[in-house]
């Protein structure tokens, strides 16, 4: 198995200080967010603009889409982690 | 006919990869699936080979539009899988790895040319035996206890498949590879359980969530192309519209979201993304409209290569890292940052973003839903494909090559893997980009176009604004972080309670088993102990009497009678 363990880890070893990666600078994880930001802003403007066909009664909600987008990860991520509480066992749980 | 059998060049090269080794072997491992695909080209769609055999008429071999789909199809995974694994050293256990692949994608190919179902079931149980060496050749304690599990899972489901053909067989005379009913027919029901184990429906998921991640970093590339794919290949050419299937697939869509969510290794999240991606196949089969039908296939053909991709890519960072948690990983961008780019392009793939192959497949099937009025079972899916954003489409790349820094500075795989996951990303963006390429090659009459105003602008906002959603959460500390832990699932119930009850039904057999014992044993002892009594060495019965004392009694014996006789 060609499954080695033994890799360079950052400090160890006298490696040479690493140069900076693209996010490790603050700015550059703010300039994605912001430009994530105001993609998100502009789909809700264009769902009040542009003409749609719509299929499903909810669809011709305003804004049904991003809510249903947001509102649906929300309640996966909240019902996935009280899911925890039940389903969590230990990683050695079934070694006998 | 001008063309050999498909699945004859695969199990012939397979024989040639056994005995060769080094560069030959590698031209060997890239020439099968080209020259396969060659080979297809020359096929011509109605030929077939029948004969007779104990009174059935058997079709080891039948084109037609649908198994041409799923031959070009499988020939591509082979080909992309072969070359990924191309790097394997005896160490890896190289012969054994390359030969049951390739004679595994011979057996998926071989299954969608058949036109019966005991030829299908010959394949059926070959794509289990052949295919078990890619989980065990990982030498682990794990990996043995899985693929045997994996092992019996498929051969039942094989047996199942068998001896529904032979009720369908006296129950309608008939055992081709068509159309069956489920009304008042015990003989469809039993085949589509078969089929059901191997396309991962609920409950009967368990061996790809248990075994996938258990395979070889290059084994599961493999793993994840050809079992599931030719169970919906199956579905299509047996249930049809068959509408059980439409609420069995939105639940598979919807339920392994959940675990993804929580899953700590990565490829098991994958494997969680798989049956969710599979239940969009599944639900267009039990719709059975042409569109949806169309779109079951189009995703399938869609799903081989992004989810392919994205088990090339967590391949990549456990053959290089060694490790494939979570928890343990992030930050990998830094050094591996062609592994990084070509995961984003399959995460995004898999989430169906414009531009990306799932966009103008997956879509298909939800627009099916709506033209046959199932206006909740649309509901269903469209959180499914939100929630394939949140496991695949962010938690994948975010917790492998970004997020935390684990500190692991690992160097990208060779150029072999490195080439498959690039051919992979392109052809996720050229399918997606150009739909009619796959179109083309679809097996049914339908009309459908994915790009307009309304499906763009729609999959942008509840893609976006479900990013938008793990944003929020992970910046509030709602997020569930990575932990090493495991979540039980349906798994459970063989792998924790079947041996409990098993050894508390022994226990309780036991118990009784000793009380009756014992009191056998006490009433044996008892009888032993009186006759003992009687007949043992101090017994009445055992004394040894002297010779003196027969005749005293003789004698007094003698005089009684000598009295009785006078008197």
């Amino acid at each position: 198995m060609n499954e080695h363990t033994e890799h360079p880890v950052r400090g160890e070893g006298g490696a040479p200080p690493e140069r900076e990666h693209v996010w490790d600078k603050p700015r550059n994880v703010k300039l994605l967010f912001n430009v994530f930001y105001a993609v998100c802003a502009i789909l809700v403007v264009l769902d009040l603009v542009i003409p749609r066909d719509d299929h499903h009664a909810w669809e011709r909600l305003p804004e049904f889409y991003p809510l249903y987008g947001f509102v649906g990860i929300v309640v996966l991520v909240l019902i996935a982690k009280l899911m925890r509480r039940v389903l969590m066992r230990p990683e050695d749980y079934y070694d006998e | 006919m001008s063309s050999l059998p498909p699945v004859l060049i695969f199990f012939v090269g397979a024989l040639i990869v056994a005995v060769t080794r080094g560069h030959m072997r590698r031209g060997v491992l890239l020439a099968i699936p080209v020259i396969g695909a060659l080979n297809l080209l020359g096929l011509e769609e109605g030929a077939t080979i029948e004969f007779e055999m104990l009174g059935y008429t058997l079709v080891p071999f039948k084109v037609d539009r649908l198994a041409m789909m799923f031959g070009y199809l499988f020939h591509l995974a082979a080909f992309l899988g072969n070359l990924f694994a191309l790097h394997l050293e005896k160490k890896d256990g190289a012969g054994v790895q390359h030969t049951s692949a390739v004679l595994y994608a011979g057996s998926a190919i071989g299954a969608v040319y058949t036109g019966d179902l005991i030829s299908l079931f010959v394949f059926w149980e070959l794509l289990a035996l052949t295919s078990v060496f890619l989980i065990w050749a990982r030498k682990t304690e794990r990996s043995l206890r899985a693929g045997f599990r994996y092992l019996v899972i498929h051969v039942l489901s094989g047996v199942l498949l068998l001896s529904g053909a032979l009720m369908l067989a006296h129950e309608t005379g008939s055992i081709t590879f068509g159309p069956i009913s489920l009304d008042g027919s015990m003989a469809g029901w039993v085949i589509l359980v078969a089929f059901g184990i191997k396309a991962a429906f609920p409950l009967l998921h368990t061996w790809i969530t248990d075994a996938y991640p258990e395979g070889t970093p290059t084994g599961t590339v493999f793993l994840s192309a050809f079992t599931t794919k030719v169970a919906v290949f199956a579905l299509v050419r047996t249930f049809a519209g068959a509408d059980v299937l439409i609420y069995v697939g939105v639940t598979m869509t919807c339920f392994p979201i959940f675990y993804a969510v929580i899953e700590n290794d990565l490829r098991r999240v994958l494997s969680y993304s798989m049956i969710n991606q599979i239940g969009f196949m599944v639900t267009g089969v039990g719709l059975g409209t042409a569109l949806a039908l169309n779109g079951a296939v189009a995703h399938a053909f869609a799903d081989v290569i992004f989810k392919g991709l994205l088990f090339m890519t967590m391949g990549s960072v456990l053959q290089m890292t060694g490790r494939i948690n979570g928890s343990d990983l992030g930050g990998l961008y830094k050094t591996m940052p062609i592994t990084a780019a070509l995961c984003v392009v399959g995460a995004m793939t898999i989430s169906a973003f414009p531009l990306l192959s799932a966009f103008i497949t997956k879509s298909m099937v939800m627009a099916a839903a709506l033209e046959e009025g199932h206006i909740w079972v649309w509901p269903f899916l469209l959180f499914a494909s939100a929630g394939v954003l949140e496991h695949a489409g962010i938690k994948i790349p975010f917790f492998a090559f970004f997020g935390h820094d684990s500190g692991i500075r690992a160097k990208e795989p060779p150029k072999n893997m490195l080439a498959a996951m690039m051919i992979g990303a392109v052809l996720c963006v050229v399918i997606g980009s150009f739909p009619g390429l796959l179109y083309s090659l679809l097996p049914f009459e339908a009309e459908y176009h994915p790009y307009d105003a309304t499906h763009v602008l729609t999959q942008m906002q509840l893609l976006l604004f479900g990013a938008l959603a793990v944003v929020w959460l992970m910046k509030r500390g709602i997020y569930p972080p990575e932990i090493r832990a495991l979540n039980i699932d349906a798994e459970w119930t063989y792998r924790w309670l079947g041996p409990r009850l098993i050894r508390g039904i022994g226990g309780a057999v036991a118990l009784v088993d000793s009380a009756v014992r014992g009191w056998v044993l006490a009433v044996v002892r008892g009888t032993l102990r009186s006759a003992h009594r009687g007949h043992g060495p101090q017994g009445i019965l055992a004394r040894t009497w002297p010779t003196g004392s027969m005749i005293l009694w003789l004698t007094v014996l003698l005089a009684a009678y000598l009295l009785v006789f006078y008197f």
